[in-house]
């Protein structure tokens, strides 16, 4: 410290280390700094088991029965990555997949009626599935071919819908499907947690549902990819990248302060040393009085010695509740992983459920998908709040991300990526930004 | 001939030659001014040892140990770890017991760990005496070595004995799951129904 840096970035959550990443790569002398002695922030792997308990203040410690601790690997928010989404590109483009291994998440279910019904991953299941009629089924796979064609740069695909103006209700309607198809479509497909997409126009929920298709047509069985030993990783795996173009990394740093000058960042004290700086990255957690308030979201940790009921013993899977189901207005979501994953002991699962919260009792809120886990050897209840920046940084050059929301994807953090990095570069954000400068593995060709 | 992958990761102060020592060995070459951060963050070379070949695929801290800031995925899988001092600094082989703990904490039970002296060259300056070195490394069942990545000293007679201490394949089998990389994908992806 005591030192000159173009940007300092509080906090190694994933969305601070793929912008301290890219800042690196792009030239920026970077400073990168956490007050938690291990990576990922709120966006962490909590290795070992112990350190869970002690988190959520459970002071007996893990039963016998929950074997290693180290063999555990917790994620603190359940997301998986859209195999052909945002966050897999920034994977490629920056080639920090050489530090890290997948597996193809197993399955994915909705839930209707009390019961969970897979979602199709083939045409044979489609076509089996109980989640619809027959004619039903051939409407729908109608306008799943005009999705698929879909191009808003074609007029030609656009069979008399505007893209900007045309909204999803009407979409829906032209193609004559039914609620439970609508349901199933805004939900398990486009991903949406809310019903407020029908009335906006049908271009964002064609792009979601293209997403989906894409991304389950890459390696089958599901949209979803989930990285070995936990989500943790992907913080890590970038911090990586920002180090090895140059970017100093210090854990267990505690951040006194925050030097403004002017109504401008100049710099940050740890211990009594200032490092200055011309820009600032931080999550909401290191500026409390610069951000505020924009909800809650619920996230119950469950740990299992069994494969949840009815979804064909996977060892991952996502289940989704859509909010009309159990009368509310956001889904609630589980996303099972296991000892499959290293992020377990052997015959262990994790499942977490989790929602937007609507009401004063949130727990009550995720019952429904606390039932389908059952019976649950422990749980870890988390609520928490979702913070946003009062400010874009434009005068300050403090850029604050988003808490992470109750999505069970990365798109929505990939978005706030996006956008601070053009409000901290100027220009539009473009994946090629994202790329390695210069080589710097050696030796043999392959590796 | 079978091969086996071998993931090696480095550790030591800044500046007591780690990049140096990897460099010798795969690239057979010494550069004094190897700067501690933008470099080879990764190198691999394939040795023969008996009936197999080994290929060493050997991490480099990028500067993340200046501040005891490597990451779990950094020695995650290891099968070895070359820990380095310089003989020349005293603090150097001070810390190593740091770095030995740091790996019994994160690293894999069974990880070969060895320790280097680099820097063997400079004797006349020398603060860390090799009988103390390998006293300790003896003492936590650790290879010893005095090298020189300048000179070319004991180099790949470090490998050498990674390659022998390393359990055999069966001994070891993988407890875990194991996953698949990502890759560009070479076209456009086929429609799908569902």
């Amino acid at each position: 410290m005591d030192e000159e840096y173009d940007v300092i970035v509080l906090g190694t959550g994933l969305t601070e280390c793929i912008l301290s990443g890219i800042m690196s790569v792009n030239g920026k002398k970077v400073l990168h700094m956490d007050r938690n002695p291990y990576y990922g922030g709120e966006s962490s792997s909590i290795t070992p088991l112990e350190e869970l308990y002690k988190r959520f203040q459970l002071l007996e410690g893990p039963p016998e029965s929950m074997g290693r601790g180290r063999d555990w690997n917790v994620d603190l928010i359940p997301k998986f990555l859209m195999a052909n989404g945002q966050l897999v590109k920034m994977l490629l483009y920056t080639e920090v997949t050489r530090y890290l291994d997948f597996k193809v998440v197993e399955g994915s279910f909705v839930y209707k009626g009390g019961k969970i019904y897979k979602v199709p991953s083939t045409e044979t299941e489609a076509l089996a599935s109980n989640l619809m009629g027959m004619f039903e089924k051939r409407r729908f796979r109608k306008f799943l071919v005009f999705v698929a064609n879909f191009d808003e740069n074609d007029p030609k695909t656009f069979e008399g819908v505007d893209p900007q103006t045309t909204s999803m209700r009407d979409v829906y309607r032209k193609f004559d499907l039914g609620q439970d198809v609508i349901d199933f479509t805004g939900h398990a497909l486009a991903l949406y947690r809310t019903d407020d997409y029908l009335d906006q126009p049908c271009l964002e929920t064609i792009n979601r549902i293209k997403l989906y298709s894409e991304s389950l047509a890459r390696y089958g069985k599901s949209p979803y990819l989930y990285p070995l030993y936990g989500l943790g990783e992907l913080p890590q795996g970038f911090a990586r990248l920002s180090a090895i173009y140059g970017g100093t990394y210090m854990l267990n740093k505690p951040v006194d302060d925050i030097i403004m000058e002017n109504g401008k960042v100049v710099g940050v004290k740890s211990e009594g040393e200032v490092a200055r700086c011309k820009q600032l990255i931080c999550d909401p957690s290191y500026i409390p009085d610069r951000v505020r308030k924009a909800g809650q979201v619920i996230r119950i940790i469950c740990i299992l010695s069994h494969p949840i009921k009815n979804t064909n013993d996977a060892n991952s899977c996502q289940i989704i509740i859509p909010q009309n189901q159990v009368n509310r207005k956001s889904d609630i979501y589980v996303c099972m992983i296991s000892y499959a994953h290293n992020v377990a002991a052997q015959g262990k699962y994790i499942a977490i459920a989790s929602t937007t919260v609507e009401t004063a009792e949130p727990e009550k809120e995720v019952e429904p998908a606390l039932e389908l886990l059952e019976p649950i050897d422990q749980k870890f209840v988390a609520i928490s709040d979702l913070y946003e920046p009062i400010d874009d940084g434009s005068e300050s050059q403090v850029f604050c991300s988003c808490s992470y929301d109750a999505t069970t994807h990365f798109e929505t953090t990939c978005n706030d990526i996006k956008d601070i990095y053009k409000r901290m570069a100027g220009s539009a954000f473009d994946f090629e930004n994202m790329k390695r400068k210069q080589n710097d593995v050696f030796g043999e060709a392959d590796q | 001939m079978a091969l086996r992958e071998l993931k090696v990761c480095l550790l030591g102060d800044t500046g007591v030659g780690k990049s140096s020592i990897v460099w010798r060995f795969v690239e057979d070459s010494f550069d004094p001014n190897i700067n501690p951060t933008i470099g080879a963050s990764f190198m691999t070379k394939t040795v023969q040892y008996q009936n197999e070949l080994h290929k060493f695929l050997i991490w480099d801290t990028a500067g993340q140990e200046r501040f005891r800031a490597l990451a779990p995925m950094y020695y995650r899988g290891s099968a070895a770890a070359i820990i380095v001092y310089d003989i020349t600094k005293e603090e150097t082989f001070s810390t190593l017991k740091n770095w030995v703990r740091e790996l019994r904490q994160h690293g894999p039970p069974s990880i070969v760990v060895a320790i280097a002296g680099n820097k063997c060259d400079l004797t006349d300056v020398r603060e860390v005496m090799e009988r103390d070195a390998k006293d300790y490394a003896d003492s936590i069942h650790a290879i010893f070595v005095e090298t020189s990545a300048k000179n070319a000293i004991n180099i790949n007679e470090l490998f050498i004995e990674i390659s022998r201490r390393l359990p055999s394949t069966d001994a070891s089998p993988a407890s875990g799951g194991k996953g698949f990389k990502l890759r560009r994908q070479p076209s456009e992806p086929k429609r799908s129904c569902c």
